[in-house]
């Protein structure tokens, strides 16, 4: 979906206060809004919360063989991806541009830097690595997404416990978790992205740009720092002409409001790794806020099943028995094994392309009194049907999504069945009742 | 022209601490929801619980389709987003879950709300409502159930494994059983939403 374009007084609106040295939530030039980082259960998963913006981080690994050129080093893999719930505009096919920039930004910002040691995560030379994937979702864009994905990925990264392994001679053990403890990553330092929006040719400056401001930039600059002050990535985009003092100037408040981040980081690590050594309860469920209306939680709760099989015996004595007409099909069409794996119910009839109207309007006739009750047992036969088509035999289901419901013609069954592999299910597949929907776009199949 | 709604639901199964083996007789982990929390879509709900997947989306949108009055907003297309935080058992369960929360808090018109149970059999025939990932799969069977609220009729069953007609039966009498669990607590939660205005 296209974006609402943004109109020309709101434009003015923005630009006029910003100037004015006023921001539409009341932050001051130099503030952040609120981080709020929370995380799940299973080590190296979190949510990052700046403000509206949300991420959620997700760090996984695998041993795999190493890159040719880095024998003794580990992989590390960073993906983000813009979730069509972020925003109305993220279209799966539509944001590519975005969605590279910002890619590249992190790859820069946690590779380049040599935050994580890849050295570390060797544990055969040259044969087996560990092989770290880091996946980012955006889930709301309120802005700054490069902030919040970057604080995100290093709190998954830092959160995140490996399997541990040993190796002895030519023997290497990966042992589970429940064996011994997972290890924490090796992380030199925490780099974090600090966002500064520049308005009116660069003679205003904001920190933390949320989504209004972003549209009515000129330009924006990136300072990745760590907390010991070291740049660790540093780009500008938007064509805005910078002087040297302002770039240092931005460098110096980045470093200041980095070191804050990275105190909230270590605590709200420290905190859950507190809570999870006491044995309470951790995990996103513990961290929906249960004063917010919005927000409702249920304890377990127990289910009473005892009369669950006396209601299943009363439905089954009281179901109809199968129709008429499938008795007569079992008893007509016996299935005829011609190899194992290959079988044939009927004969099958003539192809009818030509007569297609005629041929329809008959069946319909036929299979009409029947109530169809669509059981996800006939989707099942779908999903069998359009396998055996990727097999030799050709044939071409409609596979659009627009048609939920397939036929199941009586006397067109043995066509379809001819060519396919049946196993013991398929063969109660005549016992179905058919489904029918007139479709006359359909090609006879 | 054409009118998009967007709803977004993020959903998560998981519960907390919870690892001890549930005892015999079936039981529903705990449950949490949040609603309205992301700012941009038209609504959203987040709902924690205990090649595949475009079956899985398939199914989702079959049930929706269902049970969503599409002839209300007609050239409109509504389009439900699910993000899986973690998975912890049950999942396609709580998709359903998080979807009908997501359209109840966008304000979609719809003729009923719609749950998803999941069951799984295990070797000896023993039923669990909700089960975890680990039972899931030691499971000899595992049927998941789409009811609605209006008569706890089922919307969409599917299932995975083996399992008699008689079982059948009893899953969906233990789900029909579930459910009116699972809507008392859409109906609590929804009263907390809306009991200040």
């Amino acid at each position: 979906m296209k974006e609402t374009p943004l109109s020309n007084c709101e434009r003015r609106f923005l630009l006029r206060a910003i100037e004015e040295k006023k921001r539409l939530d009341g932050r001051q030039t130099y503030d952040y809004r609120n981080i709020k980082i929370t995380f799940g259960t299973d080590y190296g998963c979190c949510i990052v919360e700046l403000g509206k913006t949300r991420v959620l981080g997700q760090v996984s690994c695998e041993l795999v063989s190493p890159k040719l050129n880095r024998a003794t080093e580990g992989i590390l893999f960073f993906n983000l991806e813009l979730s069509q719930m972020a925003a109305p505009a993220f279209e799966p096919g539509r944001q590519s541009d975005l969605l590279v920039k910002l890619n590249r930004l992190l790859e820069r910002c946690l590779r380049n830097s040599k935050c994580i040691d890849t050295e570390s995560l060797c544990v055969v030379a040259g044969e087996k690595v560990w092989q770290i994937r880091v996946d980012l979702h955006l889930l709301n864009h309120d802005g700054n997404i490069i902030d919040a994905a970057s604080i995100a990925a290093i709190v998954a990264l830092c959160h995140f416990r490996r399997p541990d392994v040993s190796v002895q001679g030519d023997e290497v053990t990966l042992y589970t978790p429940e064996e011994r403890d997972p290890v924490p990553l090796s992380i030199h330092h925490m780099p974090i992205c600090v966002s500064f929006a520049f308005f009116q040719q660069g003679t205003y400056l904001l920190v933390d740009p949320n989504e209004r401001e972003e549209r009515v930039m000129d330009g924006l600059l990136v300072i990745a720092m760590n907390k010991h002050r070291e740049i660790c990535t540093i780009q500008s985009s938007g064509g805005i002409m910078l002087l040297k003092d302002q770039v240092l100037r931005c460098s110096k408040i980045a470093g200041v409001k980095v070191l804050e981040i990275t105190e909230l980081i270590q605590k709200a690590l420290e905190n859950d790794q507190k809570v999870r050594k006491e044995g309470g309860k951790f995990g996103f469920a513990e961290s929906i806020a249960s004063q917010r209306i919005t927000a409702f939680k249920m304890e377990k709760a127990p289910i009473d099943t005892s009369d669950v099989e006396e209601k299943a015996e009363e439905i089954i004595a009281e179901a109809e028995p199968p129709s008429e007409v499938f008795l007569n099909l079992l008893r007509v069409s016996k299935p005829v094994l011609w190899t194992p794996g290959t079988a044939q119910i009927g004969e099958g009839i003539e192809n009818s392309w030509g007569d297609l109207e005629d041929s329809e309007k008959e069946e319909d006739d036929e299979g009409g009194s029947d109530e169809a009750i669509i059981l996800d047992s006939i989707k099942m036969d779908t999903r069998e049907v359009s396998n055996i088509g990727s097999q030799d035999a050709p044939i071409v289901l409609s596979d659009s999504e627009e048609e939920e419901m397939i036929i199941l013609e009586p006397d067109k069954n043995p066509k379809k069945i001819r060519t396919q592999t049946i196993s013991a299910k398929q063969e109660k597949a005549p016992s179905k009742k058919p489904v029918k929907k007139r479709k006359k776009k359909r090609a006879a199949n | 022209m054409e009118g998009v709604m967007q709803t977004d639901a993020k959903m998560r199964t998981e519960s907390g601490a919870e690892s001890s083996p549930r005892g015999p007789g079936c039981s529903l982990r705990h449950f949490a929801c949040e609603q309205n929390l992301l700012s941009r879509p038209d609504g959203s709900a987040s709902f924690l619980q205990g090649v595949a997947e475009k079956s899985r989306e398939r199914l989702i949108r079959n049930t929706c389709e269902a049970v969503v009055l599409g002839a209300l907003h007609p050239r409109t297309s509504i389009t439900v987003v699910l993000q899986v935080v973690s998975d912890a058992g049950s999942l396609l369960a709580c998709c359903l879950n998080a979807a009908c929360m997501a359209l109840v808090d966008a304000g979609v018109p719809m003729r009923a709300l719609f749950c998803g149970v999941t069951c799984a059999l295990d070797s000896e025939g023993t039923l669990v409502l909700d089960p975890t990932a680990k039972q899931e799969k030691e499971a000899r069977a595992i049927l998941t159930f789409a009811l609605d609220s209006v008569e706890r009729k089922l919307l969409m069953s599917t299932t995975k494994g083996l399992y008699s007609d008689a079982e059948l039966q009893q899953c969906l009498a233990a789900a029909q059983a579930a459910s009116q669990h699972v809507f008392r607590f859409y109906r609590e939660s929804l009263q907390r939403r809306y009991s200040k205005s």
